[in-house]
């Protein structure tokens, strides 16, 4: 019995993780091509760093996801507590409407965004992917934050202020420690969302910004390059380092 | 007590910290991000060019500014729709894309293209004679040719033992599953209509129903419908017949040498990509200047190295490989090509086509 547990766990990791295996191989193929080996080379890497399109692209890629995750957060999490307080009507209007984003498909959220950034004659370039970003995240931090202040005691921030503290104090103290996951997740999701989003970026963007999504998806009919291979490698160990130290550290703090 | 303030303290400064150097690294894209979309001070002209990915030599765009001084903002597409759409908005301001024939018609029926004064690109004497005057711009005023090819049967050797001279072969019954069709309406449909005997382009309703009845036919001998995995698998040898376009056929022979490719003798399709200046264009001097770059030889020749398609450009070719210009796969003779045929674009015949195929896919 447990011997099957542990085999399902496995089959279930080896499928999540096979592809990213065989990308991570054939990212030091000499060949281009999948179907053939043809022996092990890092000139896929040299030629990543060569390659300024994709570099920018990268760039502009962690920026815009780093940005746009934190202002989102920021805006979502004060609107959700707003949302919180309002009274029933109000509120579920505006939670529909915060819903909206979310159902819509990707490429009318990314048209319509575009046509109203041409109505108000902002030229599509960096700050217009900026703002296409921030717009599409913030309702995923709002759903994030609101089941975490449904659980919050309803009278814990009066108590708060009865005890002496600011509107201000209570709140950064008492409220926002406590609805803290729903915070974080929110914006690892917005995070997560922003790294990932090619529809929308690529009718919001101009100027030569380009982030990685569209880069690679502009390679459809020509085959993906295996320098994005390569990308994806560094990419993929990166994260996976991150991960273990901040792991390593977490499980000192709880040890020591 | 004194441990956890310590820790508490360390952390608060930490925190500072990184929030400084976030600070820093984000502040200064904003600075630059700002003046990209206003030109700022006008010191320097910036080029934006839109092109398909993976298109272009990387060295190429750093020549030009060297020359130049003009700075380019490249971006990429994935289709020709998608770029159609950005540019009939208004979104983006291009100086030069670089669409596929059809769409480059389109474009000029809607008015959409600039055109190109020739005389400010002196070496538009490099493209043969035979790219110019073509179905889509009769006379050469909005577009310069940038790549082409044909579409063919890319077939292994060792699997097929007669000579591949018909589409008909690809409803040949011996090779059962064997065969790879394109997850493209314009290119499959074309081959059942020249399998037949009629023009790629036909509106004729008669003829579409017999394209589309062989399509449906054939449909229990494909394999599969893909799209740029046709190349791998023939490389990896998982069918013997595969509907391809010529440049994808250089390079999967390249690979592998059991594969050859062949244009039949009913005639092909045979595209080209090719440089326009849209209306949106604010530097129409620049991005002239831009086609004259592209269309040098040197830069050419760069390339079609890079890209492995066929380059328009004589004084590229020049610079090839014999081997490679002897390769009919590459560089067919006008003899080979003499019954090949450019897609037109008409809207209502989109539509037709779409829907056939939306029957075919759906059987």
């Amino acid at each position: 019995m447990r011997f099957l547990k542990k085999f399902y766990t496995f089959i279930i990791f080896f499928f999540l993780y096979a592809p990213i295996v065989v990308l991570m191989i054939f990212s030091f193929n000499n060949s281009k091509s999948r179907a053939k080996w043809g022996g092990f080379t890092f000139k896929w890497y040299a030629e990543l760093f060569r390659d300024d399109e994709i570099l920018s692209s990268l760039y502009y890629t962690v920026i815009i996801a780093v940005i746009s995750s934190l202002v989102a957060t920021v805006i979502g999490t004060i609107a959700a507590i707003g949302i919180h307080n309002m009274s029933k009507v109000k509120k579920t209007v505006v939670m529909n409407l915060t819903y909206l984003p979310v159902i819509n498909p990707d490429i009318v959220t990314g048209i319509s965004l575009m046509i109203l950034f041409i109505f108000i004659k902002l030229d599509l370039g960096f700050i217009t992917l900026l703002f296409a970003h921030i717009t599409f995240n913030i309702p995923y931090v709002i759903l994030s934050v609101m089941p975490k202040l449904k659980q919050l005691n309803k009278h814990i921030y009066e108590a708060a202020l009865d005890l002496g503290a600011t509107p201000l104090r209570a709140f950064w103290k008492v409220i926002l420690p406590e609805i803290m996951p729903g915070v974080v997740t929110g914006a690892l999701l917005a995070f997560t969302l922003s790294l990932d989003d090619f529809v929308i970026s690529f009718f919001t963007t101009g100027s030569g910004v380009s982030n990685l999504s569209i880069t690679i998806y502009s390679m459809a009919r020509r085959g993906i390059n295996p320098k994005i291979n390569a990308l994806s490698t560094i990419m993929f160990i990166t994260v996976l380092l991150l991960l273990i130290v901040v792991n390593k550290r977490t499980s000192r703090k709880e040890n020591a | 007590m004194k441990h956890i303030k310590y820790n508490i303290k360390h952390k608060k400064q930490i925190v500072k910290f990184l929030a400084l150097i976030l600070l820093l690294t984000v502040s200064v894209p904003l600075m630059t991000g700002c003046g990209k979309s206003g030109n700022g001070s006008g010191e320097r002209v910036v080029l934006n060019v839109y092109n398909w990915g993976d298109y272009i030599d990387e060295t190429v765009n750093d020549l030009f500014e060297e020359k130049y001084g003009i700075k380019v903002n490249y971006e990429t597409f994935a289709t020709n729709e998608d770029m159609y759409t950005k540019i009939k908005s208004g979104g983006g301001k291009y100086d030069i894309a670089i669409p596929s024939d059809y769409m480059i018609k389109r474009m000029i029926d809607e008015n959409l293209l600039n055109k190109i004064n020739l005389d400010n690109i002196p070496n538009y004497k490099y493209i043969e004679d035979r790219f110019k005057n073509l179905a889509y711009d009769p006379n050469n005023e909005y577009s310069v040719p940038y790549m082409w090819g044909t579409v063919g049967i890319l077939y292994n050797k060792t699997m097929v033992n007669e000579p591949v001279d018909s589409w008909k072969i690809l409803w040949d019954e011996k090779y059962a599953k064997q065969i790879l069709m394109l997850d493209s309406y314009r290119e499959s449909i074309g081959v059942a209509l020249k399998m037949l005997g009629y023009s790629m382009n036909s509106d004729n309703p008669e003829e579409l129903e017999a394209a589309q009845n062989a399509l449906i036919e054939q449909k229990p001998l494909v394999l599969a419908y893909i799209g740029d995995e046709i190349k791998d698998k023939m490389i990896g040898e998982e069918a013997a017949l595969a509907v391809v376009w010529s440049g994808d056929a250089i390079y999967c022979k390249r690979e592998n040498p059991n594969l050859e490719y062949a244009i039949p003798k009913e005639g092909s399709n045979y595209w080209f990509d090719a440089i326009v200046i849209p209306k949106t264009a604010e530097h129409q001097a620049e991005a002239e200047k831009y086609i004259d770059f592209l269309c040098d030889p040197e830069i050419a020749f760069k390339n079609t190295e890079y890209i492995g398609y066929s380059s328009p450009n004589s004084g590229a070719k020049e610079m090839l490989d014999p081997s490679l210009l002897n390769d009919k796969t590459a560089y067919p003779d006008d003899e080979d090509i003499k019954n090949c045929e450019i897609f037109q674009y008409n809207e209502s015949l989109i539509k037709t086509y779409d829907e056939i195929w939306t029957r075919i896919t759906a059987e």
